[in-house]
């Protein structure tokens, strides 16, 4: 099921890499051609159901594309993709099912906010983690600093060389 | 011949820049002065080498040199001569020799300008400057030569991608190179006071300089690129969370933190070993932004394995400088002692809470952006991660960044009271929350992200005008007292008070386009007039127009509000010639309002036109934002205390002992 897309991705992936290794770091997907994205033709009558559309079509990458959705993208691919959301839209489904649908068929590799899971827990809990730890990093050292010493402890004893030094100065 | 010149060039500063690395720094250890001095006229000299062989380069360009191998795959005589200088950069060998351009700029500078630092300070900083600059010169001779010829020169050019034929995106990577490698200034700054062993006021005050012009440079760069994708790319979005955007939106959050926790460093003397270590992370997360960019490592793991030589160089090249430099803080930063008390209540821990978010913010980003790779690589999971998760995960710092900030810069240094500072700041909170409460019934039912996003964005504005206004006693003082205070106050504090106020301005522009924007897609035929968001635009004709090196189709839109005509608009669709290659011109009537964005889509089977029209209110205020964050760190950077220079150390040395040796 996944060998082809996966053989497709890798083409693309270089098509991509050439028009990247040309742009440096400037940002932006690039697709060759012009982002022309959702068509009128594609378009539901229904706009309420074409707003759902709409915004599914922001949740789900183009498959063949360098982390653009499929509602910017105007690869062939995304285009079916569009539709097909469409088609299970009007078939009744919910936007969960419709996402349920599409992963079903191409892997979570579709989906650009990734679901929770295990694998991703990683990804999910990273910042709320990194944001705790630091913050009980940060109260323990303010904590400190209110009591004087931040960063070492209470001011060091001199050396040897200092006392000297010192007694020097004092001297002249 | 010129060509040669400038290649030989190359090599003598890949050679001056090993001299550069070792002497200096061999003689500082060693306490040689004229080894030590030997760091100014080598830094000095390979700039003038590196400028030499850019500007080879260049002429090779302008003169449509193809047996250049680089400018026949890049360049084009029918391009225009803008296009042909910018095209110099428009590929990996051109933007590399950029780079090590301005980083040997940077190095000539502190050479230059830097009579002030101790001497051996000075030296191991343009020693580490070298080291960085060697790494860069070995790896564009070794793997990624511009000068590279070819032995049947073809009669033309393969012309610029068209995408990148745009002023915006050629002046968009110099300035993010100014600034990432700016931050290598932080770096070297850091790892020379590491081997040092002496961080104080005096070396915050050196490098927060340097860092200020690498944020400044990395803002502009950042808008401009954001800007270019917004009228270039053809559908209106302005930031999409790509990895390439996030490689240099991570140095920006860094090197934005770095910057308030330098300022703790020189006013108070403490948070020094974080201070530190954020210039390490600083610059490595440039060195990574170009890994990433330049590896082949975001598309697949696979794609990285298939030719790895320059990916497993700039892999190398971030191991050294991270690993080597993160190794040596391990070793030295216990031995950094602080200085300053403080309370808990305080600027400086409104400021470490600062850091906290930032960095927090910049490690959600860094995740996401990595994750995908990590996944593939880990258990062969593949998973995309994309704007939505971002916005999810990214923005709840951001916004509780925009709520403490205004009380925490009005903060006193040591020890503040919550209450006091808060009333201080009363009437700015009441103006915030007036704003949101008016947009909240201006809208009636829509999302609470407009309400939020403008109240929390006249929160900072107002709050950066509090303060100001607080410190020339406005009301408790007579008008001219308050006029001559606020002329005195110092420019870093207008600095501050602009950048925070310039952020306020971004908030509003990226909450109003993102809850206000009207859309609209459908075919028209010329003649027909479509209406959206109180405007009509009036579809006249679509005509062909020759340009330069493409040949366009043109649509005439006029726009009219209220009966009159405001706008007259002509998006364009090109097929620019040498590379068959078609994109899309939006045509934008800009304003302070709004936006009125218009592309013309592709040609219908019965004659008629797609056609995409966009009302993006407020839209330009995220790079107005972004401008007067710009402006503000120009300003700060004029400060008298960077003029006069920092001249006197601290007199009681609060050094390591027996770290010098």
């Amino acid at each position: 099921m996944s060998a082809r897309p996966a053989a497709r991705l890798r083409a693309a992936a270089l098509a991509a890499l050439c028009a990247l290794a040309a742009l440096g770091a400037a940002p932006g997907p690039l697709g060759p051609g012009p982002a022309l994205a959702v068509q009128p033709d594609e378009m539901l009558d229904d706009p309420q159901l074409e707003a759902r559309a709409r915004a599914l079509s922001k949740e789900l990458r183009c498959l063949v594309c360098r982390n653009e959705n499929i509602d910017d993208s105007n690869a062939d691919l995304a285009r079916d993709l569009r539709i097909l959301v469409r088609e299970r839209i009007k078939a009744g489904d919910s936007d969960e099912e419709v996402l349920r649908y599409l992963v079903d068929r191409y892997g979570e590799f579709v989906l650009l906010r990734p679901r929770f899971s295990l694998g991703n827990a990683a990804l999910w809990l990273g910042g709320p983690a990194m944001l705790l730890l630091g913050g009980i990093a940060a109260w323990r050292f303010v904590r400190r600093a209110g009591r004087g010493g931040a960063e070492a402890g209470a001011a060091a004893p001199l050396t040897e060389e200092e006392r000297a030094r010192i007694a020097r100065l004092l001297e002249d | 011949m010129i060509v040669e010149i400038g290649h030989f060039a190359l090599i003598l500063a890949f050679m001056v820049s090993i001299v550069q690395a070792t002497a200096p720094m061999i003689g500082a250890s060693r306490g040689w002065a004229d080894w030590m001095r030997v760091a100014e006229p080598a830094a000095a000299l390979c700039w003038a080498l590196t400028a030499t062989s850019f500007a080879a380069l260049t002429w090779a360009f302008v003169n449509s040199d193809f047996s250049v191998k680089l400018a026949a795959e890049h360049s084009n005589t029918l391009q225009p001569l803008l296009y042909r200088v910018t095209g110099v950069w428009g590929n990996h060998e051109g933007s590399l020799l950029l780079w090590t351009l301005i980083l040997t700029l940077y190095g000539a500078m502190v050479a230059a300008f830097g009579g002030a630092l101790p001497p051996t300070l000075k030296a191991r900083t343009l020693a580490v400057q070298g080291l960085i600059g060697a790494a860069f010169f070995a790896f564009m001779l070794f793997t990624s030569n511009p000068f590279e010829r070819l032995p049947n020169p073809p009669l033309d050019g393969a012309d610029l991608n068209p995408l990148l034929q745009d002023p915006g995106l050629a002046f968009h990577p110099p300035f993010l190179y100014l600034g990432y490698v700016g931050l290598s200034m932080s770096y070297s700054f850091a790892v020379a006071a590491l081997i040092e062993g002496r961080v104080d006021a005096a070396w915050a005050r050196w490098v927060r300089p340097w860092t200020l012009a690498a944020w400044t440079a990395l803002t502009v760069g950042i808008a401009l690129g954001s800007y270019w994708a917004y009228y270039e790319l053809g559908w209106g979005g302005w930031w999409f969370w790509d990895p390439v955007e996030n490689a240099s939106f991570m140095p920006w959050l860094a090197a934005t933190a770095l910057l308030h926790s330098a300022i703790v460093v020189e006013k108070r003397d403490t948070l020094k070993s974080w201070t530190i270590l954020l210039a390490i992370l600083a610059f490595t997360l440039s060195l990574m932004g170009t890994f990433i960019v330049r590896s082949g490592l975001l598309t697949s793991v696979h794609a990285f394995a298939s030719d790895p030589t320059r990916g497993v160089f700039v892999l190398a090249m971030l191991a050294a400088a991270s690993g080597g430099a993160l190794a040596l803080y391990a070793w030295r930063a216990p031995q950094l002692r602080a200085g300053g008390v403080f309370a808990p209540v305080s600027r400086e821990s409104a400021l470490v809470l600062n850091n906290l978010l930032l960095a927090a913010a910049a490690g959600v980003v860094l995740l996401g952006t990595l994750m995908p790779m990590i996944r593939e690589y880990w258990d062969g999971a593949r998973i995309s991660v994309g704007a939505p998760f971002f916005e999810l995960a990214f923005t709840p710092f951001m916004v509780a960044l925009a709520i403490i900030l205004p009380i925490g810069a009005a903060l006193p240094w040591k020890r503040g009271r919550l209450g006091r500072t808060a009333r201080r700041m009363a009437p700015a909170l009441a103006l915030a929350l007036a704003a949101a409460a008016l947009v909240w019934a201006l809208q009636t039912g829509r999302s609470a992200l407009g309400p939020v996003g403008v109240g929390l964005g006249t929160w900072l504005i107002a709050g950066a005008l509090a303060e100001q206004l607080e410190r020339a006693r406005l009301g408790r003082a007579p008008a001219a007292e308050t006029l001559r205070r606020l002329r005195n106050l110092p420019r870093a504090d207008w600095g501050k008070a602009l950048a925070h106020a310039g952020l306020g301005l971004s908030f509003i522009g990226v909450s109003a386009v993102t809850a206000w924007e009207a859309e609209l897609i459908r075919t028209a035929r010329p003649g027909d007039s479509l209406e959206l968001s109180g405007y009509v635009f009036v579809f006249d004709d679509v005509r062909q127009v020759p340009g330069p090196n493409y040949v366009a189709r043109q649509g005439v839109f006029r726009v009219f509000e209220g009966g009159v005509e405001t706008a007259r608009l002509t998006p364009e669709k090109r097929v620019y010639t040498v590379q068959r290659m078609p994109t899309t011109e939006a045509a934008i009537d800009m304003g302070l309002a709004r936006d009125l964005y218009v592309v013309l889509g592709d040609p219908q089977d019965d004659g008629s036109w797609a056609v995409r029209i966009y009302v993006k209110p407020l839209v330009n205020w995220i790079w107005i934002g972004a401008l007067v964050m710009a402006l503000a760190g120009l300003v700060s950077l004029s400060d008298r205390r960077y003029r006069v220079g920092a001249a006197a150390r601290r007199p009681a040395p609060a050094a390591v002992a027996g770290a010098a040796e």
